[in-house]
C-alpha cells in the first residue's frame, strides 16, 4: 500500500451517460413518484353529481320556475368567474365545477319566486366579492353562496322571505304567499309535521325543504368520501342537542329536536356549506369545535333572534373564525414533549 | 383488521404481487462493478486499493477512521481499473473503486458459530468490519446503532420487516425463503446491545413470510408483531409506536425509548457476516413498476450497474415519460442515468412509466385537510409547504417543519397535486443553511477577534 491520498483534482470523471435504453432521457422528479388520482375538478364534480337529489326535488315542488332559478345561478357564477379570471390575468379554470356549486348552493338558498334580477346579482355578489377578491378558489374565508345570500338578504329582504307552497299542496285559492313552517313555528307558534318537512312539502327556499333529498346526496359525498364527517355529525348533533334541552324544558314552548333537523336550512346547510372544504377547518379539534358552535348558534338564533332562520348566519359566523381555529388547535406532533403542549 | 398500528397514514396500492411470490433469483456474475466509497450516512471512505491492484471478492477496499461509517469491500475478483468520481443512486457524485472481473467467484460458507461465545464488543467490531449499514434504504451504520452512548440501555431490538413501500419485496422474500437466518441475526443484535427483548414487525400482507417466522422463531420468546398494511408503517418511529405503544421525543432518537431497530436484510447481513465471514458485498433487490419487463427478485452484487440490473428483468418498457428508482414510488429517488450502481440501501429498483407520472401544474389549496389525516407525524403540512416555498422559515419552525420524516403522504393524497413534500425539504434546506451560515460567521468572528 503506498499513497492512500489521492488528489481530487486529477481525478478522472466517470462520463455521464444522460440516458435510458436507446438513448431517451429519464424522467427526474422528486419523491413521492406516485399520487393518488384524486383532483380538485373530481371533487367538485362529485359535489355537484350529490346536488343533483335536491335539485330534482326542487323542480318536482316548485315546478320550472326552480330550474330557470338554477340555471341563472349558474351561469351567472361562471361568468363572473370568468370575467374575473380574464381580468387578473389567471389561467381559466371556470371547468373546475367550484363555481356551479356556488350556483346551485346560492339558487338552493332562495325561494321560488326571486325574480332574476335579483338572482343575478347575488351570482355576481357571491363569486366576485365573496371568492375572487380573496384570490379565487382555496382563498374565501366565507362561503361564497351563503355571502351572496347575505348579501341578498340585505338589499331585498322582502323578496328573500317571500314565499309560495309547493305544487303539490292543494289550496283552494290561488296561493300567492305562505310562511315557512321556521316561520310559522317563531311567528304563530304551529308546527309542521316532521314527514311533510322530511319529504319537503313546505314552504321554503328551494333547496332547503326536502331533507330526504339532501341526506340522500351528504350520504353519497360521505360514501366518496369527500365529507368529513365530523362536520355534518357535529354541527346536526349539537341542534338535535341543544335544541333538544329547551323542548325537554318546555316542549309548549320549543319544538323538538327533529323538527329544528328537518326544518329550514339546517340540513342543507350541515351537507354542503359546514362542509365546505375551503371554508372549514383543516384540524380535527378545530372542526369539532367549528361545527358544534355553528350548531348550538344556529338554535340560538331561531329560538331567540329576530330571524327565524340562523343555519346561514350561524355558518358565516363560524367561517369567520376558521383561521383562528387553525391557528390554535394544532395537531399534536408526534413525540411531542410535554412542555411545549402545555 | 384490529392490527397494531400507528395514527392516520395512507393506503396506497401496493403492486406488490408483481414480485411478492417471486423466489430469489442470483444475479449473474458482473464483468465490472462500480463501488461507490461511500454507502452509508456518515463519514465518506478512503481508498485501500489503487489503480492496477487485484483484489479478491470481501477484501476491504475503502475505510476511515471515523465512528459514523462503514468500510466498503470488494464485491468480485478482479482488477481495479479506475478510482474515478462517479454518479452515485443517491444523487451526488461518490469517489468509487471500479473493478474488472476475472469471471471467477468465493463460495461462502460456515458452520452457526455460539453467540454465547462472543463478546458483545467483539460481534459490534465484526458488523463494522462487515460493513454492514440499514439495508431498508437509509444506509445508516448498523455498529452505531448497536453502541449506544453510556447511561442509555437497550432494552429492546425491533427487526423491522414491514415493507410498506409499494413494489418492494426484498424483505417479504428474505422473510419467507431465509426466516432462520433472521431469527438468529436478529439474537446477534440483542447480544451485541444487550437487550433482553426481541421483536419482529411484519405487516399483515405477508402471510407466507409470517408463517415461517414464527416455525423459526420457536419458543426462543422472540414476539412477531402483526401490523396493519399501512404506509409508513416501516418509518422507524412508527414502527415503535405500532409495536411498542412508545413514541419517540421531537428530536430524539429510538434509543432514548430505550429500542433500536434493524432491517430484516440487515439481520441476514449481520448472519452471513458472523458465520461466513462474508462482509456486505451482495443484497436482494425488488426490480418492479410497469416499466419492467419482467419484475423479479434479485440478489446482485454491490456497484452492478442498473442498466445491467434491468437487462436482467427483461429491460425497460412502455411508452413515454419513465422514471428510474433507487428504492420504491414513495420515498426513491429519480435517476438521471442507468449507469448508477446498485448499493448496500438499494432495497429495489423501480421503474415507472407514463401514465403513473406526477402532472406538473398544481391546483391552489383547497384546505381540504387530506394531508392533515394523512401525516403520521402530526404535522399540517398544507401550511409548511407554503412557508418553505416562501422561505417564512420562522413559521416554519414554529409548526415542526423539521419534525417532517418525508415520507410522502400529503404529496400522495393532495388533490390539488402540489408538491408539499418537496415545498417541505425547501424549508428544511434553507434552515440548514440558514444554521451553516451563522456558524461560519461565528467562527469568523472567533477568527478575526
Amino acid at each position: 500500500m503506498e499513497d492512500k491520498t489521492i488528489d481530487k483534482a486529477e481525478l478522472k470523471s466517470a462520463p455521464e451517460t444522460p440516458a435510458g435504453p436507446g438513448g431517451e432521457r429519464l424522467f427526474v422528479t422528486s419523491s413521492p413518484h406516485f399520487l393518488n388520482k384524486e383532483s380538485v375538478p373530481k371533487i367538485m364534480h362529485t359535489v355537484v353529481l350529490a346536488l343533483f337529489p335536491a335539485m330534482a326535488a326542487s323542480v318536482y315542488f316548485f315546478g320550472l320556475r326552480a330550474l330557470l332559478l338554477y340555471v341563472i345561478c349558474i351561469g351567472a357564477c361562471l361568468a363572473t368567474e370568468y370575467a374575473f379570471q380574464k381580468y387578473r390575468k389567471k389561467p381559466i379554470k371556470i371547468y373546475d365545477g367550484s363555481a356551479i356549486i356556488t350556483g346551485i348552493l346560492l339558487a338552493m338558498t332562495l325561494p321560488p319566486g326571486f325574480p332574476v334580477f335579483g338572482a343575478i346579482l347575488g351570482s355576481v355578489f357571491a363569486i366576485g366579492v365573496g371568492k375572487q377578491l380573496f384570490g379565487g378558489l382555496g382563498f374565501n374565508i366565507f362561503n361564497p353562496a351563503l355571502l351572496g345570500r347575505a348579501f341578498l338578504m340585505a338589499t331585498y329582504p322582502v323578496l328573500t322571505t317571500t314565499w309560495v307552497e309547493p305544487r303539490t299542496v292543494q289550496k283552494a285559492v290561488d296561493a300567492v304567499s305562505a310562511a315557512t313552517p321556521l316561520a310559522l313555528m317563531k311567528f304563530e307558534g304551529k308546527l309542521t309535521p316532521v314527514l311533510d318537512l322530511f319529504t319537503g312539502n313546505v314552504a321554503g327556499s328551494l333547496g332547503e325543504t326536502s331533507a330526504i333529498a339532501i341526506l340522500i346526496g351528504g350520504l353519497f359525498l360521505r360514501y366518496k368520501g369527500y365529507v368529513n364527517w365530523k362536520l355534518p355529525l357535529g354541527y346536526l348533533g349539537s341542534m338535535a342537542v341543544f335544541s333538544g334541552i329547551f323542548w325537554l324544558i318546555d316542549p309548549s314552548k320549543y319544538p323538538d329536536p327533529l323538527f329544528h333537523l328537518f326544518a329550514g336550512g339546517a340540513m342543507l346547510g350541515a351537507w354542503f356549506m359546514v362542509t365546505d372544504m375551503v371554508t372549514s377547518p383543516t384540524t380535527d379539534l378545530g372542526q369539532w369545535i367549528f361545527a358544534i358552535t355553528g350548531g348550538i348558534m344556529a338554535v340560538v338564533i331561531r329560538l331567540f333572534g329576530g330571524l327565524p332562520e340562523g343555519v346561514m348566519y350561524s355558518i358565516l359566523f363560524m367561517n369567520a373564525f376558521v383561521p383562528l381555529l387553525n391557528k390554535h388547535t394544532r395537531p399534536r406532533v408526534f413525540g411531542a414533549v410535554k412542555a411545549k403542549a402545555e | 383488521m384490529g392490527h397494531k398500528t400507528f395514527d392516520r397514514g395512507i393506503h396506497p396500492s401496493y403492486y406488490k404481487e408483481l414480485t411478492a411470490s417471486k423466489r430469489v433469483e442470483s444475479a449473474p456474475l458482473p464483468k465490472t462493478v462500480t463501488i461507490p466509497l461511500q454507502q452509508h450516512l456518515g463519514a465518506a471512505c478512503e481508498p485501500l486499493v489503487k489503480k492496477g491492484d487485484l483484489v479478491i471478492e470481501g477484501q476491504k477496499i475503502g475505510d476511515v477512521k471515523a465512528f459514523v461509517s462503514a468500510p466498503v469491500h470488494a464485491s468480485i475478483n478482479g482488477k481495479v481499473k479506475d478510482i474515478e468520481l462517479s454518479q452515485h443512486p443517491g444523487g451526488v457524485r461518490v469517489l468509487s473503486v471500479v473493478i474488472e472481473g476475472d469471471g471467477t467467484a468465493k463460495e461462502w460458507s460456515g458452520a452457526e458459530i455460539d453467540l454465547n461465545s462472543i463478546a458483545p464488543e467483539a460481534l459490534r467490531d465484526a458488523v463494522r468490519e462487515a460493513g454492514i449499514v440499514g439495508m431498508g434504504g437509509a444506509a445508516f451504520p448498523t455498529s452505531v446503532k448497536l453502541a449506544p452512548p453510556k447511561g442509555k440501555a437497550i432494552e429492546a431490538v425491533i427487526l423491522n420487516g414491514c415493507e410498506c413501500e409499494p413494489f418492494l419485496t426484498a424483505d417479504h422474500r428474505i422473510m419467507a425463503e431465509e426466516p432462520g437466518k433472521v431469527v438468529w441475526g436478529l439474537k446477534a443484535l440483542m447480544r451485541a446491545t444487550g437487550a433482553a427483548k426481541g421483536f419482529i414487525g411484519i405487516e399483515e400482507n405477508k402471510p407466507d413470510a409470517i408463517e415461517a417466522l414464527k416455525k423459526a422463531v420457536g419458543s426462543t420468546g422472540i414476539e412477531i408483531i402483526v401490523l396493519e398494511a399501512k404506509y409508513p408503517q416501516g418509518a422507524e418511529k412508527m414502527l415503535i409506536k405500532a409495536a411498542l405503544g412508545r413514541k419517540v421525543p421531537v428530536g430524539k432518537l429510538p434509543l432514548d425509548v430505550g429500542v433500536v431497530v434493524n432491517n430484516v436484510g440487515t439481520a441476514v447481513a449481520v448472519y452471513e457476516a458472523l458465520n461466513y465471514k462474508k462482509p456486505l458485498i451482495e443484497r436482494i433487490v425488488t426490480v418492479s413498476g410497469n416499466g419492467v419487463r419482467e419484475p423479479k427478485n434479485l440478489k446482485v452484487r454491490v456497484g452492478t450497474s442498473f442498466e445491467e440490473v434491468l437487462g436482467l428483468c427483461g429491460g425497460i418498457t412502455g411508452e413515454g415519460e419513465k422514471e428510474v428508482l433507487n428504492g420504491g414510488p414513495m420515498m426513491g429517488i429519480a435517476q438521471s442515468t442507468l449507469s448508477v450502481p446498485v448499493v448496500k440501501g438499494t432495497s429495489g429498483i423501480t421503474v415507472i412509466a407514463s401514465g403513473k407520472i406526477k402532472p406538473e401544474k398544481y391546483d391552489p389549496c383547497i384546505k381540504c385537510a387530506s394531508c392533515v389525516a394523512a401525516c403520521p407525524m402530526g404535522l399540517m403540512p398544507y401550511r409548511l409547504g407554503d412557508y418553505g416555498l416562501k422561505q417564512m422559515l420562522a413559521n416554519f419552525k414554529d409548526f415542526d417543519g423539521q419534525s417532517c420524516i418525508e415520507c410522502g403522504c400529503c404529496s400522495y393524497v393532495c388533490p390539488a397535486k402540489r408538491p408539499l413534500l418537496q415545498w417541505i425539504r425547501m424549508g428544511k434546506f434553507f434552515i440548514r443553511r440558514e444554521a451553516q451560515r451563522a456558524a461560519a460567521k461565528a467562527n469568523n468572528n472567533k477568527a478575526t477577534s
